[in-house]
C-alpha cells in the first residue's frame, strides 16, 4: 500500500496528540503531573489538529470533508471523524478546568478526553483493522498496536513537559513501561504478518486453480494506473528489515533508556534526555507509520503479480 | 445510507456472467464500457498522457491473460476483470459520506460524485480492484453496469445492456438477473457452473465466471496422413512407386 505522506503523518501526530491528552486528563486532576497543565494540552491539541488536517490534504474533495461524520452506522471513518470532533469538547473544557483551576471539572473533563482519546485511536486503528483484503492490516494486533503506540508516544511527550515543569516521574514511568510493552506487541505482530499464510491466491481470484498453478502471461495495460500506484506499492524485504530494526531502536528502545535515565538522574539532565526521547520516539514512530503501509499487500496484486 | 440493504428472497441482484471459455481477450469490452462511460453516468473517465508515454487513465473493464497449468495441461485463459457488484460490499459500508451505496431495487453499486470526497478508502476495501479515481475530479469512479443504458428508454430495447456484453465479439458476456433462478444467466450458471472470485473473502460477488471447458485428452489428437504403397490407386504410381523404391 502506498505511504502518502499526509496519512503517516496524522496517524503520528495525532496518535502522540491523543495519547499526551490522554495521560494528561487522567494524571494532571490527580495531580501526577506538575505544572498548570495548559502547555501539555495546547501540544496535544495542536498535534491533532495538525494531524487531522493533514488527513484532509489526502482527500480528493477536502471542502467536502464534513460529509465524513455522517455515516457512523457503518463506516469507521465516518465514527473517527464523530470521535474526533466530540474529543474536543471535553478537551476545551479540561483547559477551562486548569485555567480558572476548578479540580472537580478537572477531574469530569480529564476522564471524558481520556474517553474520547481511546475511542478516536481505537476508531483509526479500525479504519485499518477492518480491511479485508489487506491481511496485515485486517489482523487482531493491528488496533492494539494503534492504542500502545499512541499511549507511548503521549506518555514520552507528557514527561518531557513535566520534567522541564519541575520533576515528577510518573509520566517518564509510564513512558518506560508503555514504550516496552508497544516495542513487545510490535514484535509480535511483525512475527505475525511475516509467518501467515496469504489470504487468497492467484488461483481463487481467477478461478482457474482447477487447471492448474496460474501465472501471468500479458498484463492488461502496459502503462501504470491508479490500483498499481495506490495498492502497488511496496518495498524490498531487506530494506524493510533494516528499517524495523532503526524503528525499534530508535523509536523504542532508546526513549525507553532514556527515559529511565531521567528518573535515575533528574533535574535538568532529566528535562534533555526525555527531549532526545521526544524527538527519536516521533521519529521512529514516523518510520514505523511507514513500513505498516509499505509493508502492506493488497489482494488485487494477486491480478497483476500472482 | 451506506449500511447494506436487507437481502429478501428472490431480491433482483443484476450482474454479469463472463465465460472464460471463449473470452478471446480482444479487449473490445474495455474499450466499448470506456467510451460509453466517458460521457455516460459516471462520464468524464479521465486519462492522463493519453497521446505520450506513460498514458494512463479510468477504466471500468480491465483484461488480463493468465496461463494456467503445466505441460500439455496447460492453457491460455484470457481474464475480464470488472466490478463483481457484491452482495456484501465493504466497499459501500467502509464509505463515510453515503457516496457508495448499493440500490435496494437492483443490486447494482453504484457511487454519487456530488457527495464522494475522494478519500479512497474504498478502493482499499475492494479486493478485486474494481475502484479507480478519478484524479481529475478527486472522486471515486466504478462500473453502473450501464446503469444509463439498462434503463433508457430512448434506444431500442434490444440495446438495454451493457456496454461490455452489446460489443462482445463471442458473447462471452451475459447479461441478467442472478437472483432469479429462472433466468438465462442463473441456468447458465447452474448449467456450466459458474465460479465467484475469491469466494473466501466472504463478499458474495454476483458476477460469476464460467470455467474454460475441458479440452478433449492429449492422446486423442488428429493424425497426420501416411498412405502405405497398396493406398496408391494409380497403376503408373503404384508402378514408379516400386521402381523408386529398388
Amino acid at each position: 500500500m502506498n505511504p502518502a505522506p499526509s496519512i503517516v503523518f496524522f496517524t503520528t501526530a495525532s496518535g502522540a496528540g491523543y495519547g499526551l491528552l490522554f495521560w494528561l486528563g487522567l494524571l494532571r486532576p490527580l495531580g501526577l503531573v506538575p505544572g498548570q497543565g495548559l502547555v501539555a494540552l495546547a501540544l496535544a491539541l495542536l498535534l491533532i489538529t495538525a494531524g487531522l488536517l493533514s488527513s484532509m490534504l489526502h482527500l480528493g474533495n477536502p471542502q467536502r470533508a464534513w460529509r465524513a461524520v455522517s455515516q457512523w452506522r457503518s463506516s469507521w471513518l465516518s465514527r473517527e471523524g464523530v470521535a474526533a470532533i466530540l474529543t474536543y469538547i471535553p478537551a476545551l473544557l479540561l483547559g477551562l478546568a486548569f485555567w480558572i483551576d476548578a479540580p472537580a471539572l478537572a477531574l469530569i473533563a480529564g476522564l471524558l478526553a481520556a474517553a474520547g482519546a481511546v475511542a478516536t485511536v481505537y476508531c483509526t486503528g479500525m479504519i485499518y483493522a477492518s480491511l479485508k483484503p489487506i491481511r496485515q492490516w485486517h489482523h487482531p494486533l493491528v488496533v492494539p498496536g494503534y492504542l500502545a503506540l499512541s499511549a507511548f508516544s503521549g506518555a514520552v511527550l507528557l514527561a518531557m513537559l513535566a520534567a522541564f515543569a519541575g520533576g515528577g516521574a510518573v509520566p517518564a514511568i509510564l513512558a518506560i513501561l508503555t514504550g516496552a510493552s508497544a516495542l513487545l506487541l510490535k514484535r509480535a505482530y511483525w512475527q505475525a504478518i511475516d509467518t501467515a499464510p496469504p489470504i487468497a491466491t492467484i488461483e481463487s481470484a481467477t478461478t482457474l486453480g482447477f487447471i492448474g498453478k496460474v501465472r501471468q502471461l500479458d498484463p492488461p495495460h502496459t502503462e501504470q494506473n491508479y490500483l498499481l500506484r495506490e495498492m502497488g506499492f511496496r518495498i524490498a524485504r531487506k530494506h524493510a528489515a533494516k528499517l524495523r530494526l532503526i524503528a525499534q531502536g530508535a523509536g523504542f528502545a532508546l526513549p525507553v533508556l532514556l527515559a529511565l535515565l531521567a528518573v535515575l538522574l533528574g533535574g535538568t539532565p532529566a528535562a534533555l534526555a526525555l527531549t532526545l526521547g521526544a524527538v527519536l520516539a516521533i521519529g521512529g514512530l514516523l518510520i514505523e507509520r511507514w513500513l505498516m503501509f509499505a509493508e502492506a499487500t493488497h489482494t488485487v496484486m494477486l491480478y497483476y503479480r500472482g | 445510507m451506506t449500511c447494506l440493504p436487507e437481502i429478501t428472497p428472490g431480491q433482483k441482484k443484476l450482474g454479469l456472467v463472463i465465460d472464460l471459455d471463449t473470452c478471446v481477450g480482444c479487449q473490445a469490452c474495455a474499450t466499448n464500457c470506456k467510451e460509453w462511460n466517458a460521457s455516460g453516468h459516471s462520464g468524464p473517465l479521465p486519462d492522463s498522457k493519453p497521446y505520450s508515454a506513460g498514458a494512463e487513465g479510468v477504466w471500468f473493464n480491465r483484461v488480463h491473460s493468465y496461463e494456467a497449468g503445466e505441460g500439455e495441461q496447460g492453457r491460455t485463459v484470457n481474464f475480464p476483470r470488472s466490478c463483481l457488484h457484491c452482495e456484501t460490499p465493504d466497499c459501500v459500508t467502509v464509505c463515510p459520506t453515503g457516496a457508495s451505496y448499493k440500490r435496494i431495487e437492483d443490486g447494482i453499486v453504484l457511487v454519487d460524485h456530488d457527495l464522494c470526497i475522494g478519500c479512497g478508502l474504498c478502493a482499499w476495501a475492494c479486493p478485486y480492484g474494481a475502484r479507480e479515481m478519478d484524479e481529475d475530479e478527486g472522486v471515486m469512479k466504478k462500473c453502473t453496469l450501464c446503469i444509463d443504458r439498462i434503463y433508457n428508454i430512448n434506444i431500442p430495447e434490444a440495446q438495454r445492456q451493457p456496454a461490455c456484453v452489446l460489443t462482445c465479439p463471442t458473447s462471452a458476456r451475459h447479461f441478467g438477473d442472478l437472483g432469479d433462478p429462472e433466468s438465462k444467466v442463473s441456468k447458465l450458471v447452474a448449467e456450466r457452473g459458474g465460479q465467484p472470485l475469491m469466494p473466501e473473502l466472504g463478499y458474495k460477488p454476483v458476477n460469476s465466471y464460467l470455467p474454460p471447458r475441458n479440452r478433449s485428452s492429449a492422446s486423442a489428437q488428429p493424425e497426420e496422413a501416411a498412405p502405405t504403397p497398396m493406398d496408391i490407386k494409380n497403376p503408373l504410381l503404384r508402378w514408379m512407386d516400386k521402381v523408386l523404391t529398388r
